[in-house]
């Protein structure tokens, strides 16, 4: 009889813990007014960009596909939510000046009056057909998953049926974000183009109540989103299918002898990973506030597969690590919390050597530290791994079989 | 005897190099069969082939009862109708348990809805039980199969093959690296399992062959050069040709 | 005075010539009356003989007299050239343009000629300066004519082709004249013989004035009008002309009342509303535009507005009228002409401008293979994944800016800047190659993640140093211009640079791979390491060299690409993923393919470019998603290679 989740994967229990503790930490501190709004805003942000890193690990350190599109599928998310949010806040603005005609405005005059104000500064005020959901919530919210899903079920079925693996298939996932992000910087994406959609922290019919409660809420969804989705990923990655996934990342051949269709268990991954970014991004967005096509260029994907490295690829926790870690780290660097060094001659400043450092820590973790920082937890509980073999980590299209030779 | 795979005229060439030759065989349930060439005959081809990974340029590979086609299939459904493949170098899934190793081997459906939804059994635990038993590793079930020894790796693998429960299985030189007492352990599983089901080896070495006491049909440049019991064709004037290199 | 005292004079005496005056003084005298009052008929004479004389003066005469700075002194009767100055004029004699004192207001006649006595004076004037001895002169005329082209001039441009002794003058000029002769001749036959000339010239000036010949207006009227030269009759209704437009079009010729519009309509409500109701609704009620129509339509019942037309009225206002295009020129003769004359003119354009495209898309392709090569050899020959591979080419263009900086001559400094750039982007190359990527060979996914980090870290770097705005870095000067075949089709000289610069990469890294020690060391080290270390070349010193060739040539690559385009910190970036397509679908581990793959993504490009030419980004948008289907057709590129795949 399998057992409970917890009981096979401890660790589950142990994240669970660790995460009411903070969430329940944080509202204290927020409450007696210790941490600031933003810094709150920025706690919850990091607890969405955990939940997409997750997604990440999922696809790359569990089934060995480095996509560099993950953070394209977040921002998808992130455009579908925006887009309500901009249209009814809009409209709520629309609904106050027009009440000051002299006659009652029709549907079509308030859906004008929505299109110019909206896309007055891409000089349109038609509404493109993507936005055909985004006056009603019930049919706008379910894109957050289903764009994403789509794109990354038609994207991963024609790349993963012409058995496109390795770095190859990297590249490939790169030029899908690139092609994505230099869309969406055209003006007639429909969707403001490098502009973006913006004011999404007004969150409509909430505008009774502060922004300080409204981040605290917004922290609450993100943790219990991480939550939620780190028990389905857990439960995703024990069991059958986990052993699954692993196979085809160390040996997808093989796998496909036994008689599973590798491409369909790739698909699938590929997809509710894609999904679950896009739920990220929906609740990441509205804490940030802004959305524009730069948050989907091709680097901030790279970034994310950074943080799954840094916190140690292939445990669910490691990619939390990673994610928290390096996105407070990078914030407390760029935002100037950083002192300069003074080095007599050249006084560095980290906002500009901050990415420098990034860079080259990350060439050294990938050099001398794969396992990442949760390989630490090793030391405190080791894993059972062979040492005999060494760990190559998830390098589709390695020379694996033959190093592994004892 | 019912032929339950029947390759016939089967060719295929790589860049022009005509790695099988008009290639024609068949194999009845339940039937042992042992394949024997020299480098380079075709034997690994043949057998990729026959489980998808090669498209043959022409020729017909029929399968079972209904003499389904299975050109065009790909590998996993191949391996769903009842084909099983045992590599040369043992391909175990290193970084998993033996039992999960056994486990994701074990006949069953294969989507990815029925797997994610899967739900162990008692039924399946007795099963891996029983061929862990059979090939040794029974102590060894929860151990990491990247630990085990080549021979340990071997019989793994040959476990879950039989754990797949084929009705034909393709076995790549199973006896490579083993010592003696291993080999006649592997000819035991082996000729066991050709009680119930087709098996063919493909093997070099003539005492294992010898052992498995079967029928032989030797592969020389990608086509049947003889056929028969050992001795008959040991004495065939073109296979000692072949292997005297004349 | 003592001039002025003989002026008194000679007015006292009246000779009909003065005795100083000199030739032109005297043939002005001669034709006086045509002068002083001239008409148009009458002036033809006057120029004529004035013509005739060949005297040097006449055209200063001519172009003085046209300008109203000539006149007619009271006192002595002659003629002078006279400018206002002060209160009087200053005068200066017609024969020598020398200063001949002052007159006061009052005594001296200006002449001013009537507008067509101006343009005969023109027509003359043109003449002379069409045959004026001084070929410079006769461009200088023949440019203003095609600057203002104006039908008096092609009588005296046709006058002059014949004595023309420059052979290309007379060319441009018959060739003018052709043009003058297609708007103005007189007769049809000789337009039409004149547009048939021009068929053969795609030149811009000669579609204009063809184009200009087919301007066409838009006409509506009850039924078409049968003198009309009609370029095309509409159908209302369809999607050429909507009826809507068509009906817009009947407003706009004052034959049908115009439509009150959504606007209007609740405007007028607004303007009518009175104790909360307006035409019998609430005005609560009017938020939908059926509501709104129908109060509307009880206010002007009232008569407090206009009616509405209904949309059956439109229709039939539509139905009665026939809408067409109308051509400014009247005879259909010259339209027909004309037209067949664009339409192959524009065909052999047509022609002209794929082959403009084709060319632009070579240097497109050029700059490509140029990325992409270096890569071609890291990771088609070797495996590596190079993502520092675009910052590489960054860092070439940059070492480019700072010898250009040092060295200020630009020859000097680009010939200076290649070597320089090769080197510090070899040695780059290799020390990355020792330091980083020689630890991670055959984990091709933290090769790509490390080469990131590199890549992220460089790039911060280049713009720590160099800043965030872009850098110039200057062609020298015989790189500017352009190679002009014709008015379509015209190539940058910095195009053709590249492009042979492309050739001769090309050239020389097939020269290493296949003809020399090193190229088989590479490829023996490549297919087998161990057995080629058995043989004695040392794998580390194969694999440090080849990373060095690759990185060395991204860094010329990135020369060549700053001086095409801007040197900014995240030019790598930009080059980075299209390399990797290049190699990808090109076909890995062969220069040909890179090659190809570079000539299918530039011919590629160009031409969704040129199907969508307002947005690049969309056009780069498409390539994308093109080389992404191209993947799933041929997985391993264009020019396969056996093994290999991008699956593998």
């Amino acid at each position: 009889m399998r057992r409970s989740l917890v009981a096979t994967h401890p660790s589950v229990l142990w994240f669970l813990l660790a995460l009411a503790l903070v969430t329940l930490g944080v509202t204290g501190l927020a409450e007696a007014g210790l941490i600031s709004t933003s810094f709150v805003k920025t706690l919850g942000k990091t607890l969405c960009l955990a939940l997409v890193a997750v997604a990440m690990d999922v696809v790359w350190g569990y089934c060995g596909i480095l996509s560099l599109g993950h953070l394209a599928f977040f921002g998808i998310g992130g455009y579908a939510i925006g887009m309500w949010l901009m249209y009814v806040r809009t409209e709520e603005i629309v609904a106050v000046s027009l009440a000051a005609e002299a006659l009652p405005p029709t549907p079509q005059e308030i859906r004008d009056a929505i299109g110019t104000q909206i896309f007055g500064v891409v000089g349109s005020s038609d509404f493109p057909w993507i936005w055909s959901f985004a006056d009603r919530a019930w049919l706008q919210f379910p894109m957050i998953v289903i764009v994403p899903g789509l794109l990354a079920l038609v994207f991963g079925w024609l790349a993963f049926r012409s058995r496109v693996t390795g770095v190859y298939l990297s590249i490939l996932t790169q030029a899908m974000t690139l092609a994505l992000s230099l869309h969406l910087f055209q003006n007639d994406s429909g969707l403001r183009g490098n502009n973006g959609l913006s004011g999404l922290q007004n969150i409509p019919g909430l505008d009774g109540i502060g922004q300080d409660r409204i981040s605290i809420w917004f922290f609450w969804a993100s943790a219990a989103a991480l939550a939620a989705g780190y028990v389905f990923f857990a439960w995703i990655v024990s069991g059958r299918m986990g052993s699954v996934i692993r196979a085809i990342r160390d040996d997808e051949a093989r796998v496909r002898f036994l008689g599973y269709h590798v491409e369909s268990y790739k698909l699938f991954v590929f997809t509710v990973t894609a999904m679950v970014a896009g739920l990220a991004g929906a609740l990441y967005f509205p804490q940030a506030g802004i959305i524009n096509p730069a948050e989907v260029a091709p680097i901030a994907s790279v970034y994310l597969a950074v943080w799954v490295a840094i916190g140690g690829r292939g445990r669910l926790y490691g990619a939390v690590i990673g994610a928290v870690f390096v996105s407070l780290l990078s914030s407390w660097f760029t935002g100037g919390g950083a002192p300069s060094v003074s080095l007599g001659v050249y006084t560095i400043h980290w906002t500009e050597w901050w990415l420098v450092l990034l860079g080259l820590s990350f060439v050294a973790v990938t050099l001398f530290a794969p396992k990442g920082i949760g390989g630490l937890f090793d030391r405190i509980a080791p894993r059972p791994v062979a040492d005999r073999q060494g760990d190559y980590g998830p390098d589709a299209g390695a020379w694996r079989r033959e190093e592994g030779e004892p | 005897m019912t032929a339950l795979l029947e390759v016939s005229g089967v060719s295929v060439s790589f860049d022009g190099f005509r790695a099988i030759n008009n290639l024609s065989l068949t194999i009845a349930e339940p039937e042992l069969r042992a394949v024997i060439g020299p480098n380079g005959a075709g034997k690994t081809t043949f057998m990729d082939i026959i489980t998808g990974k090669t498209r043959p340029d022409s020729g017909r590979i029929l399968w079972g009862e209904k003499s389904v086609s299975l050109i065009g299939m790909s590998e996993s459904a191949i391996a769903r109708i009842g084909i099983g493949r045992k590599f040369q170098r043992p391909t175990v899934f290193q970084t998993q348990t033996v039992r999960d190793n056994l486990a994701m081997a074990l006949k069953g459906r294969r989507g990815p809805r029925e797997v994610l939804f899967h739900r162990a059994t008692a039924d399946e635990a007795a099963r891996i039980n029983a061929i862990s038993a059979e090939i040794g590793l029974a102590d060894s079930l929860p151990r990491i199969a990247g630990e085990l020894s080549h021979g340990q790796k071997q019989w793994l693998e040959i476990g879950m093959l039989l754990a797949q429960d084929p009705r034909l299985l393709l076995v790549d030189e199973p006896a490579a690296g083993m010592t003696p007492a291993e080999r006649a352990h592997t000819t035991d599983i082996l000729r066991r399992a050709a009680r119930t089901r087709a098996v063919i080896v493909v093997e070099h070495d003539m005492d294992f062959v010898r052992r498995l006491d079967c029928r032989v049909t030797v592969l020389h440049e990608g086509a049947v050069l003889a056929e028969g019991s050992l001795d008959h064709v040991t004495r065939n004037r073109d296979v000692i040709d072949v292997y005297l290199g004349r | 005075m003592l001039r002025a005292l003989i002026f008194a004079l000679a007015a006292l005496t009246w000779l009909p010539a003065a005795a100083g005056a000199g030739p032109l003084q005297t043939l002005l005298q001669d034709h006086r009356a045509g002068i002083e009052a001239p008409s148009r008929r009458s002036v033809e004479a006057v120029l004529d003989a004035l013509v005739a004389s060949a005297l040097p003066g006449v055209p200063l005469f001519l172009e003085r007299w046209q300008d109203k700075g000539v006149a007619l002194h009271a006192a002595d009767g002659l003629f002078y050239y006279a400018t206002p100055a002060g209160d009087g004029y200053a005068l200066a004699d017609i024969d020598s343009d020398a200063p001949a004192g002052t007159a006061p207001r009052g005594a001296i006649t200006e002449l001013r000629p009537n507008g067509g006595v101006r343009r005969e004076i023109a027509g003359a004037l043109v003449a002379f300066q069409l045959s004026a001895p001084e070929i410079g002169r006769r461009r200088a005329a023949v440019d203003a004519i095609a600057r203002s082209t104006s039908a008096d001039h092609l009588e005296p441009l046709r006058a002059s082709i014949a004595d023309e002794p420059d052979p290309g003058l007379r060319a441009t000029k018959a060739r003018l004249a052709d043009l003058l002769a297609a708007r103005f001749g007189a007769t049809t036959a000789e337009r039409v013989a004149a547009i048939e000339a021009l068929g053969d010239d795609l030149s811009v000036d000669v579609r204009a004035v063809l184009n200009q010949i087919l301007a066409t207006t838009a006409g509506v009227a009850a039924k078409l009008p049968p003198e009309a030269n009609i370029a095309r009759q509409w159908r209302p209704g369809t999607a050429d002309l909507p009826a809507e437009a068509a009906y817009a079009r009947l407003v706009a010729a004052g034959l049908a009342p115009p439509v009150v519009g959504r606007d209007q309509i609740r405007a007028a409500l607004a303007a009518h509303v009175a104790q909360g109701r307006v035409g019998g609704f609430a005005v609560a009620a009017l938020n939908s535009d059926a509501a709104r129509f129908a109060a509307y339509a009880a206010l002007a019942e009232t008569g407090a507005v206009a009616p509405t037309l209904t949309p059956e009225a439109q229709a039939a206002a539509v139905a009665a009228h026939v809408f067409f295009d109308e051509y400014r020129e009247a005879d259909a003769e010259v339209t027909d002409a004309a037209r067949a004359a664009l339409g192959a003119i524009e065909a052999r354009v047509g022609a002209y401008q794929m082959a403009d495209l084709a060319l632009d898309a070579l240097s497109l392709a050029s700059i490509y293979f140029l990325a992409a090569i270096g890569l071609a050899i890291t990771f088609g020959v070797m495996g590596v994944i190079n993502m520092a591979h675009g910052e590489f080419i960054m860092m070439g263009a940059y070492t480019g800016y700072v010898v250009q900086r040092i060295v200020p001559d630009y020859t000097v400094s680009i010939l200076l800047a290649l070597p320089l750039a090769f080197a510090v982007t070899f040695a780059a190359g290799v020390a990355m190659e020792r330091l980083v990527i020689r630890h991670l060979y055959h984990r091709p996914l933290e090769t790509l993640l490390a080469t990131f980090g590199l890549s992220i870290g460089l790039q911060q770097l280049a713009k720590t140093i160099f800043g965030t705005q872009a850098r110039p870095l200057t062609s020298p000067a015989w790189l500017d211009g352009a190679w002009v075949l014709n008015d379509v089709v015209a190539i940058s000289h910095i195009r053709i640079a590249i492009f042979v610069l492309a050739l001769v990469f090309l050239g020389l890294i097939l020269f290493i791979l296949k003809r020399t020690r090193l190229g088989l060391e590479v490829r023996a080290v490549t297919q087998n390491p161990g057995m080629a270390g058995s043989l004695g070349i040392n794998p580390d010193r194969i694999n440090m060299l080849t990373f060095g060739l690759g990185s060395g040539i991204a860094g010329i690559a990135g020369v060549a690409i700053g001086l095409y385009a801007k040197v900014t910190s995240e030019m790598g970036a930009d080059y980075i993923v299209q390399s990797f397509m290049t190699v990808v679908v090109g076909g890995v581990g062969n220069v040909w393919g890179t090659l190809a793959g570079a000539a299918m993504i530039g011919f590629v490009q160009k031409l969704i470019e040129w199907l969508n030419p307002s947005n690049t980004l969309a056009a780069q948008t498409y390539m994308i998603l093109f080389i992404i289907l191209f993947i799933q057709i041929r997985p391993k590129g264009i020019v396969a290679l056996r093994g290999r795949a991008a699956g593998d």
